[in-house]
């Protein structure tokens, strides 16, 4: 059995596998590594470092991109 | 023949090193589809067009953001840090928008009243000066206020952008003295940001010599976002070869235009 871990992304709790990296889970979200940037607990990753960034249980990730602005 | 005066006289604005034709930029909120947003950004002439760091919806995971509709060979995005309230915010925010985006500038915003959207000062200023020094080309957004003007200056940011009127009133410059002080003490570019409500504003705030006018939602808000841009694109460039050609001087009496000899009895 795989053993899950909490991460807090945007603002909600997600679990995900314990052997998960920034970029599994911009997998399993679905999202383009190039259309948002990734901030894992208050520190910017850059897209070459995704992979190489495992999650850890409590972790906290928010992910952004450009919205309309004034 | 002299048809093109502006562009003979006038020179290129130019905001840490870099130059720009548009001296009208344009925000990118409150459009009502992203088609009418294109083609009113279009129709403005902007180059420098203001894009938010937002979080990414995860519920609807497919939704866009806004480098699908802006060509950013195109246009120069401009990241703000709108919806900050401290400086530490802020700094978070243009650290991500830096990394989102495809340039150093970022246009500072740090809120300290909610209702008026009024700038805190204090934070502000410290914002600044961190950024300046992680290198950013800071555009900070200020009140009308001479000495926070010369704090962030001295802090050294990009350009000083005071307000005409609060963010989203259209109330057009309330105190053109103000704005005038500013430019006149001011070395980096001044362009104000916010207030402005139709093309006539635009165009006086031009006439008091700043540099450039960012706006948003007097074209996004218009019944007609194209035309306005337009509208907007000519009130400042009528502004600013007004300010450049030098207007007459104003006088408490009538003078004729007219000869006053050779009237018939």
């Amino acid at each position: 059995m795989t053993a899950s871990i909490k991460i807090t992304v945007n603002g909600d709790t997600r679990e995900f596998d314990s052997k998960s990296s920034l970029d599994d889970l911009l997998r399993v979200l679905d999202l383009d590594p190039r259309m948002v940037v990734v901030e894992h607990n208050r520190s910017i990753v850059r897209r070459p470092q995704l992979a190489a960034t495992p999650l850890e249980d409590g972790d906290s990730v928010e992910l952004v991109h450009f919205v309309g602005g004034g | 023949m002299t048809t093109s005066v502006s562009a003979q006289t006038d020179s290129p604005l130019t905001i840490g090193g870099r130059a720009f034709r548009s001296r009208l930029m344009v925000g990118t909120g409150k459009y009502t589809d992203n088609q009418t947003m294109v083609d009113a950004i279009e129709a403005s002439g902007a180059e420098i067009v203001t894009v938010a760091v937002r979080r990414v919806d995860l519920d609807r995971s497919q939704q866009e953001g806004i480098l699908h509709h802006l060509d950013p060979d195109k246009f120069f995005l401009l990241a703000n840090t709108a919806g900050c309230f401290t400086a530490d915010e802020a700094i978070r925010y243009a650290r991500l928008g830096r990394e989102a985006g495809f340039n150093e500038f970022v246009k500072l915003e740090v809120i300290g009243d909610r209702e008026t959207l009024m700038p805190d000062n204090v934070g502000l200023i410290e914002a600044a000066t961190t950024l300046v020094q992680e290198g950013f080309q800071v555009m900070a957004y200020t009140n009308d206020d001479i000495v926070t003007a010369l704090r962030l200056e001295d802090a050294g940011c990009a350009t000083v952008m005071p307000l005409a009127s609060p963010i989203g009133s259209g109330l057009g410059l309330l105190n053109p003295y103000h704005i005038r002080t500013i430019k006149q003490r001011l070395s980096v570019p001044v362009i104000v940001d916010a207030g402005v409500g139709t093309a006539s504003d635009a165009c006086v705030t031009m006439e008091q010599g700043v540099d450039g006018i960012l706006m948003n939602t007097a074209i996004a808000k218009a019944d007609d976002p194209a035309a306005m841009a337009r509208a907007m694109r000519l009130g400042v460039e009528a502004g600013r070869l007004a300010y450049l050609a030098g207007r007459m001087e104003r006088r408490e009496v009538a003078i004729p235009s007219s000869p006053t000899t050779g009237l018939l009895d």
